[in-house]
């Protein structure tokens, strides 16, 4: 479609590094603001939550992807298209549950964490803490109520980042209540 | 040619915003209940037709039309709603309802953070922007009507 592609050819590439930049000075302030890393954990994914709920617009809006009929295929799209979209990375899709209801991404090396040694007094700190609440935010949206946390992390000393996601149930669209 | 009047509904069913352009004859009842009977009825075509169909549907409900006027409906996979009343000589406003969804509602009611969700839009910019938008379509001609 012709309105698609001038969207993509002008909207402008921006820095990454400002972007990660930013969201360590974020997770520095909260840091500050809150005593304990769980409570810092709390904020990022809260915020997180408020973004993906409105990023989920941008997203249908330039991409022009209409509902998914499964989960498979929901994870296809946030990792090719969505990843690549507002990070510029592709993580891989794997360790699907035999059920089809849960699987990870794995990410290879994670934008937001650039330039980032965790200090061991931050143990507890899921520093990227705000991608999970921008996928479940943003998933909600799309009637689709999902758990999703860091099972590994390489900032923590894992071998990779992985963001496991599971499926709880698929929001039913009502009709307002006091209508007949 | 002409447009008549838009729609935007939440996924909710609150009416989030209305405009109109020409429209000769008001439904005599209060707004609220307009809408309210719209999105009652929208939400009712909507399962109708996906238990009607006898194959399985992408894009679901697209428009109604009677001997005066054609409905056009979009809805995005966020459950946000897009209706538009036109007179019979508009056959598709497929793409201008994509339009006001992906470079207005988006552009100008999502990214700006000060406008609360799920509430009548109270955006000056978006009412002119739309206003205009409409306006430049080259279907909209009143005087033709």
């Amino acid at each position: 479609m012709s309105r698609q592609s001038n969207r993509t050819t002008d909207s402008k590439k921006m820095n990454s590094e400002l972007f990660t930049l930013t969201y360590g000075a974020l997770v520095t302030q909260l840091c500050k603001d809150y005593e304990n890393d769980e409570e810092v954990n709390k904020q990022l994914d809260k915020m997180g939550y408020n973004i993906g709920v409105r990023l989920i617009e941008d997203f249908l809006a330039r991409s022009s992807i209409g509902r998914c009929q499964d989960f498979r295929e929901t994870a296809d799209i946030i990792a090719k298209v969505a990843f690549k979209t507002y990070l510029g990375i592709t993580p891989s899709v794997t360790n699907w549950s035999p059920g089809g209801d849960e699987f990870s991404l794995i990410l290879e090396n994670n934008p937001l964490a650039d330039f980032v040694e965790l200090p061991d007094n931050h143990s507890t700190l899921i520093y990227s803490n705000l991608l999970c609440g921008v996928l479940r935010g943003a998933l909600e949206m799309v009637q689709m109520a999902v758990d999703v946390k860091f099972a590994q992390d390489s900032l923590r000393g894992d071998n990779v980042t992985e963001i496991r996601m599971k499926f709880i149930k698929r929001i039913e669209e009502n009709l307002p209540a006091g209508e007949e | 040619m002409t447009v008549h009047n838009l729609y935007i509904f939440d996924r909710n069913g609150s009416c989030l915003f209305y405009n109109e352009w020409n429209r000769k004859k008001q439904a005599g009842i209060s707004k609220d209940e307009e809408f309210k009977l719209m999105y009652g009825m929208l939400f009712s075509i909507r399962s109708f037709v996906s238990k009607m169909s006898p194959q399985d549907m992408k894009d679901g409900f697209l428009s109604f039309q009677t001997s005066k006027y054609r409905l056009h409906y979009y809805e995005t996979a966020s459950g946000l709603k897009f209706v538009m009343n036109t007179d019979l000589s508009v056959s598709n406003a497929r793409d201008t309802l994509q339009h006001i969804y992906s470079n207005l509602y988006v552009d100008l009611v999502v990214k700006n953070p000060l406008v609360p969700s799920g509430q009548p839009l109270d955006s000056d910019l978006f009412g002119t922007r739309l206003d205009s938008f409409i306006r430049s379509l080259p279907y909209y001609s009143p005087r033709a009507a």
